[in-house]
């Protein structure tokens, strides 16, 4: 399957007439949320001490290590997944199991083979909309998507970047309070990935609803979040927390290339053990300047 | 890359017969042979974005590219796809009238075709050949339909619920050691010889192989398919509908398939123990009387009906994956 992105790209116009719809962004709180799995002995937590407020509209971003939990986060959120500790609650009542005012944009597509593009986004409306008002808010989508064209294809027979398209599209005709992506855009090309977070930031200008966005990439959290959550342990203790939250400045879209943000950058990637100078293979730091010895 | 390169791989294109199942594979192989001979601008790459979905369900406004410049390939012509599978029955027919006729076997071992024809004449005029077949197809019809019916059912029932797995499973699993045949004392002592006997043992034989099919299959259904359609707000018997029943339907259709080979073999095996009519009763019945040429139109019935109510699962297939997948 091809990488490219074909097909139109959004439209101003076409972002601007889903305006229309009606979104009421929630807040979304964790309170002393934890996660353990296995029984008995073998318990292994995963998640400790998880606090947490999101305001109505905000996006943040959750980073962390590969395996530390950011997924496991975010089912919670949705309700696919329950937390051994803690309370997580939408607008102040605790979410239900698959609670219906968030929805989930998966890592994968996850979209069934056998229902065409337009088909796979009704999927995402509430139950019990009328048949006509369905038909028009999934046209409304695939305008938003870029993927009018492509209605009427079967998920097989589009690029990885259109199903992971048409999968924010099923998403979004939830009309959710809480929207939670997890690494959406992670298995995507980098130029489509850029392509895709533009799309959302769009998106979310058009739908201003609460987003949590998982992610192992730090440029796409700065890009995109209002604030970025930084999850891991503390040490060998077993089971991750919030170690750093980052607001992040200035208004989107943001410079990509910005000295500022190239600073949070490196934190965050000092907080993600990475060593940005390459000083631990023996590379001297560049940003020191080398003089003469003699 | 040279024209030879290109013939060769295009012939082994086309020397694959089974189309449904090769297509992808040649497909590709002829677009790389066209690319070979008309050098690297031969194939519009980008045209075939879109649509370069292999031979499937295409909808409206898709926009196939003719892959190979307009021409259909051999393998793709209906007449030839008929022609092709005549071939070796022709040569079957062909080779069994010359054995038959050259004196190298008796012909009390293998009669000719034209004394299997004249057995069948003699029989169609004495209205019993429309009778064993109109009496062996009835049984095969209802025995199949009670069979996959209850399969179908059991099947959905332990593949769904955990309950209804832990509660049937094993019960089941048991019946289905036993070997079949063994049931016949007992049926024919409990429904006597007649007709409720051997549909019973049909649709026993029917049953199983939709039963096991359909029940893993249902267990096996992707997850990550269905925690999606649970997420959107799915569940029951809106979840069934729309991701496991579409996700089973071509395993549904082989275990029909394989239920329908099993009823043949069921009634002909019902029939060889206790009848008066029917196919088998003609094989057994003629067995005994050393009638080489009834045995022989028996055998072919069996394959041509077999193959004819084949077909007819083929049309519902088609029906059922339109509709469904």
């Amino acid at each position: 399957m091809t990488t490219s992105s074909a097909g139109n790209e959004p439209t101003a116009s076409a972002v601007a007439r889903a305006a229309g719809d009606v979104v009421t962004a929630a807040p979304i709180s964790f309170h002393g949320v934890g996660r353990a799995f296995g029984t008995g002995d073998s318990v292994r937590p995963v998640l400790r001490d998880i606090d947490l407020d999101v305001a109505a509209g905000e996006i943040v971003a959750i980073l962390g290590p590969s395996g530390c939990g950011k997924s496991t986060l975010l089912r919670i959120a949705g309700g696919l997944d329950r937390p051994s500790d803690g309370v997580v609650a939408i607008d102040g009542s605790v979410v239900a199991p698959f609670d219906a005012r968030s929805a989930v944009g998966f890592q994968e597509p996850r979209l069934l083979p056998w229902r065409t593009i337009a088909g796979n986004i009704a999927l995402g409306l509430p139950r019990g909309t009328a048949r006509d008002a369905g038909r028009a808010h999934v046209a409304r989508l695939l305008e938003l998507v870029g993927l009018a064209d492509f209605a009427e294809h079967r998920p097989r027979e589009v690029s990885g970047g259109m199903a992971q398209r048409t999968s924010l599209a099923r998403a979004l005709a939830r009309n959710p309070a809480v929207l939670l992506l997890d690494e959406p855009f992670g298995a995507l090309d980098a130029l489509t990935r850029l392509k895709m977070q533009d799309l959302l930031l769009d998106v979310h200008a058009a739908e201003p609803t609460t987003v949590l966005l998982v992610t192992h990439d730090v440029d796409e959290a700065l890009q995109l979040a209002d604030r970025v959550i930084l999850l891991g342990n503390d040490g060998d203790r077993p089971g991750a927390r919030i170690q750093h939250t980052v607001v992040v400045p200035g208004t989107r879209p943001r410079d990509r290339g910005s000295a500022e943000l190239a600073e949070l950058r490196g934190r965050l990637l000092d907080g993600l053990g990475i060593d940005r100078h390459g000083s631990a293979r023996g590379v001297a730091a560049t940003t020191t300047i080398p003089h003469y010895p003699y | 890359m040279s024209k030879a390169d290109a013939a060769t791989t295009a012939a082994r294109a086309s020397a694959s017969v089974d189309r449904e199942f090769a297509a992808p594979v040649t497909q590709d192989g002829l677009g790389v042979a066209v690319a070979g001979q008309l050098g690297p601008s031969g194939v519009d790459r980008p045209e075939r974005l879109p649509g370069s979905g292999i031979g499937g369900p295409a909808g409206e406004g898709t926009a196939l590219p003719a892959s190979s410049g307009g021409r259909r390939r051999l393998v793709d012509r209906r007449w030839f796809r008929i022609v092709g599978g005549a071939l070796i029955p022709v040569a079957l027919l062909v080779a069994w009238q010359l054995v038959s006729t050259s004196g190298l076997v008796p012909v009390s071992m293998l009669p000719t075709p034209e004394m299997v024809w004249l057995a069948a004449v003699d029989l169609a005029e004495r209205g019993l050949l429309g009778l064993y077949v109109a009496i062996s197809t009835q049984r095969v019809f209802l025995g199949f339909a009670f069979g996959a019916a209850l399969g179908l059912a059991f099947g959905a029932v332990v593949g769904l619920s955990k309950l209804g797995d832990i509660l049937l499973a094993p019960t089941l699993g048991a019946i289905r050691a036993v070997p079949s045949l063994a049931w016949v004392p007992l049926l024919i002592l409990w429904f006597k010889i007649g007709e409720d006997s051997k549909v019973i043992l049909i649709a026993i034989g029917a049953f199983f192989p939709v039963y096991t099919i359909v029940a893993a299959a249902l267990r096996h259904v992707d997850r990550q398919l269905l925690e999606a359609g649970r997420a959107f707000g799915l569940r029951g018997l809106s979840l069934f509908t729309t991701v496991q029943l579409p996700a089973v339907v071509p395993s549904v259709i082989s275990a029909l398939r394989l239920a329908l080979a099993q009823a043949w073999l069921f009634l002909v095996a019902a029939e060889l123990i206790a009848s008066s009519m029917g196919l088998g009763f003609l094989l057994v019945d003629s067995g005994n009387n050393g009638r080489i040429d009834r045995i022989f139109l028996a055998i072919i019935l069996l394959a041509v009906l077999g193959k004819l109510t084949d077909s007819l699962v083929g049309l519902f297939e088609r029906w059922a994956v339109r509709r469904w997948a």
